[in-house]
């Protein structure tokens, strides 16, 4: 049965030469004239003139994969361990489209947490997805989808991929307050008045902690009066928490921003990320997860995700997931990463502190308190 | 293909007819995927304020997990699923690989990291697709003119090819053929990719509508892509022959088309790598250019891992290198970077010849036994029916997959008084037949095909 679908002309989006129609031209030279070469991711750019780099002295401060303290990747005990129960596992069938439900349940455990009212009522949609990438994605095609007239407000600066991702799926972009560069903190006023003259019922991309690039988070009585703003102006929050542990190095704690707006009664999404609490970059898991209304409401929304999910990969990878709900299912397990994230995260604390001491030993006239603060804010909240 | 997903040519997934009332969200007017909103609602008190997603709806069921599920909750022990399109034993049951488990703790004992690949991918496992595909000597391969990213299985690599397509061919069709797998309208759709359909199963005679799929090539506007599968057709395991191939390619160099392969089951069709590979090498001989979207979901056994490849061949290196910089632009803001775990057992795999040539082994054990199957579900039915009828399209069919002429109402009676479980346009899995069914089974085919109409 044929069928014939209208386009919208995507080329107008970018500066591009589309193919033009003249083919007979073509015979002898290549489809592929007009193409021209894309840019150099800005972050991996950094890591590609790294490596180029002959000097035994150079530093990669690009690299957003955590590194021990001789500047080695980390693989976690608890996924070593994960990994050997797994190993030649008899079962690689395809996922359910809706990935490994195991991974999901553990996963909006750590989210909504142990005991949420919201995980016994079964509100949440969610789906196991590509990393974050793959969570906000999902979510950019699903707000086109069903909210086809709305724009997504993201904080400046963001996380350059945001961009991308919005940007392919044609969900127009609009940008909100968030670094004050000449207190190197959070622009809160900015911010308020940014969230506060959006239209109403705007859709905002908010990074529940450890914010990236600047580090920079509110702290607990900044979040419950931007929550209570979102509120008043009926807008949705979107959450890509990547960093759920690596921020104060306590999960529950790093949790907080989303925990005050379930209080208050916000139907919220969240994008999750294991690329970096559990080191498991490579594996591509993260979930995507919807507050719903009620349970009818979260399988239709599920379906909905599953839908758009199915033209772009069928279904999630297995291995990532596995080793996700092994260690999360395992309580002994589960143990050692919290421990191993803590780890991880007191590191990074450290380096704050000794990064700062060693700048001010130096006689720098310049403030660097910044450095610490921008961490400091997750633990004093 | 996958085969939890939709082999139909029909219909569940088209947009739906809606009421062009004006939606409380959004703007557009005729949104097929919000029913309209009612505004005859009870008034709610201001505690409670309605859903943003109020006019969504149901996704429809997948036609294929369905059957899954119906196979589960029949009791009868007769019953067999032949809607699966994943490899079972004789015993019927899911297979891994050897060499696939010795990889896996090859990568276990090495202790590899974790950290992200490029965006492209695994480098080893890039080099390792092509060259399965090409031939390592092939001039295409060595004057570096295919651009290659590792992508998310056949469903991932299609759908960058289709974005591309998009984004660089506005405009431009996708001609898929009739049937095809049933998520190839759903990549195109949701790419925003035109598409319409070739002539491709005849089914008076149960094989290729050969001068229908010629004369459809040939009546689309030049520049169009042509979507084929490379070997083992989805759904009907009718493939070209090598002469019709040749016709193929003829016309489409005619007219100017880019051919875009779907290459799901490399070395499952005949059980040679090399031999499966053959039409896409002769487009490449050709020096044409063209899109091949790779997986190893069947042919690794790799299903639930998502390991395939995207490769343009590209008139010259330098294009190469341009479109695939553009892919990874398409990638980036999709997953970022692709799944380490499948490419590097697909790397290992091929990467030491031991593993390699235990591969090769294992891929002709797997094809063997679907063709020993179709050859006594052939036996069978030609012993059992008396009426002359010619059942050799099932021995000339090849791969997992035989469409065996019956209509919807004839696989209901295969299900509903069989308890076989199959596909509703006639599509059964030879991956989930066993020797030890074959007469039954045939004798299920023979009464629907006769008693029922």
């Amino acid at each position: 049965m044929a069928m014939a679908m209208t386009i919208r002309n995507a080329a107008s989006r970018r500066a591009m030469n589309p193919i033009s129609a003249d083919f007979s031209l073509r015979s002898m030279s290549s489809w592929w004239k007009n193409v021209e070469p894309a840019p150099k991711d800005p972050i991996l750019g950094v890591t590609e003139a790294f490596l180029a780099d002959p000097s035994p002295d150079k530093v990669n401060v690009g690299v957003g994969a955590y590194r021990d303290d001789n500047g080695k990747p980390v693989v976690l005990e608890c996924v070593r361990e994960a990994e050997r129960r797994i190993a030649g596992s008899s079962f690689m069938e395809y996922l359910p489209m809706g990935g490994s439900v195991k991974m999901v349940e553990e996963t909006l455990k750590l989210a909504y947490g142990d005991d949420s009212e919201f995980i016994k009522d079964k509100r949440i949609a969610a789906v196991q997805a590509l990393s974050g990438t793959g969570a906000c994605r999902l979510f950019a095609d699903f707000q086109k989808r069903f909210c086809p007239g709305s724009q997504i407000y993201i904080p400046v600066p963001t996380w350059s991929n945001h961009h991308n991702i919005w940007r392919d799926a044609d969900v127009p972009q609009k940008t909100y307050h968030y670094y004050h560069p000449e207190t190197k903190g959070l622009n809160f006023s900015g911010l308020m008045d940014d969230v506060k003259n959006a239209p109403e019922g705007s859709f905002f991309l908010l990074h529940a902690c450890a914010h990236n690039p600047t580090g920079v988070d509110p702290t607990d009585e900044q979040w419950r009066e931007i929550s209570q703003l979102f509120k008043a102006k009926k807008h949705f929050a979107f959450f890509d928490m990547a960093y759920q542990g690596f921020a104060s190095g306590d999960p529950a704690r790093d949790a907080k921003s989303i925990r005050i707006f379930l209080e208050d009664g916000h139907h919220i999404g969240i994008s999750q990320s294991y690329a970096k609490n559990m080191g498991l970059y490579g594996q591509r898991v993260g979930c995507l997860s919807v507050l719903c209304e009620d349970e009818k409401q979260a399988v239709t929304v599920k379906s909905q995700l599953q839908q758009l999910a199915r033209p772009m990969y069928s279904n999630p990878p297995l291995h990532g997931a596995q080793i996700v709900s092994t260690i999360l299912g395992d309580p002994e397990l589960k143990s050692l990463w919290l421990k191993e994230v803590k780890i991880m995260a007191d590191r990074i604390i450290g380096m704050r502190t000794t990064l700062r001491e060693s700048l001010e030993k130096l006689g720098s006239p310049l403030s660097w308190e910044h450095v610490t603060k921008q961490w400091a804010n997750t633990k004093t909240g | 293909m996958a085969s939890s997903m939709l082999s139909l040519g029909s219909t569940s997934l088209l947009p739906r007819e809606v009421n062009k009332d004006k939606l409380k969200l959004g703007t557009s007017g005729s949104n097929p995927f919000l029913k309209a909103k009612s505004f005859s609602r009870v008034t709610m008190t201001v505690a409670v304020k309605p859903s943003r997603f109020e006019g969504i709806t149901m996704a429809p069921p997948d036609p294929i997990l369905g059957v899954s599920e119906a196979f589960k909750a029949d009791t009868n022990e007769l019953k067999l699923n032949l809607g699966v399109g994943a490899y079972r034993t004789e015993e019927l049951q899911p297979y891994v690989l050897n060499v696939v488990k010795k990889a896996e703790n090859l990568m276990l004992e090495r202790g590899d990291n974790k950290e992200y690949l490029p965006i492209e991918g695994l480098a080893a496992f890039n080099k390792a697709t092509a060259e399965l595909l090409f031939g390592a000597g092939h001039p295409v391969i060595k004057e570096q003119k295919v651009a290659t990213i590792q992508g998310l299985s056949g469903t991932g690599s299609l759908r960058l090819a289709a974005a591309l397509i998009e984004r660089y061919f506005p405009g431009a069709k996708v001609l898929i053929s009739a049937p095809t797998w049933g998520n190839h309208k759903n990549i195109f759709n949701d790419a925003k990719v035109p598409w319409s359909e070739y002539r491709y199963y005849d089914p008076k005679t149960i094989g290729l509508d050969f001068e229908g799929m010629i004369a459809d090539i040939k009546e689309a506007p030049e520049g169009s892509f042509i979507l084929l599968h490379g070997c083992a057709h989805n759904p009907t395991g009718i493939d070209p022959t090598p002469e019709q191939w040749v016709k193929i390619a003829d016309v489409i160099q005619e007219k100017n088309h880019i051919p875009f392969f779907d290459v799901a089951y490399q070395g499952f069709a005949s059980g040679s790598l090399d031999e499966d590979a053959a039409s896409v090498r002769l487009f490449a001989d050709r020096g044409m250019e063209f899109f091949v979207a790779q997986s190893y979901s069947k042919n690794l056994g790799l299903y639930a891992e998502r390991i395939g490849a995207i490769n343009v061949v590209c008139s010259s290196a330098d294009a190469a290198t341009r479109v695939k910089s553009q892919l990874k632009r398409i990638a980036r803001p999709m997953y970022s970077n692709p799944p380490v775990h499948g490419a590097r057992i697909v790397a290992n795999v091929v990467g030491d010849a031991a593993m390699f040539g235990e591969w090769k082994a294992e891929m002709e054990m797997m094809a063997g036994r679907i063709k020993t199957v179709r050859q006594k579900l052939y036996d069978s039915l030609v012993s059992k029916d008396k009426s002359g009828k010619d059942w050799s399209f099932i021995l000339k069919q090849i791969g997992m997959f035989s469409f065996t002429g019956l209509n919807k109402a004839q696989s209901d009676n295969m299900t509903n008084k069989w308890h076989v479980y199959m596909t509703k346009d006639g599509r059964i899995s030879l991956a989930g037949l066993s020797l030890a069914k074959c007469e039954y089974l045939a004798d299920a085919i023979i009464d629907s095909y006769h008693n029922v109409s």
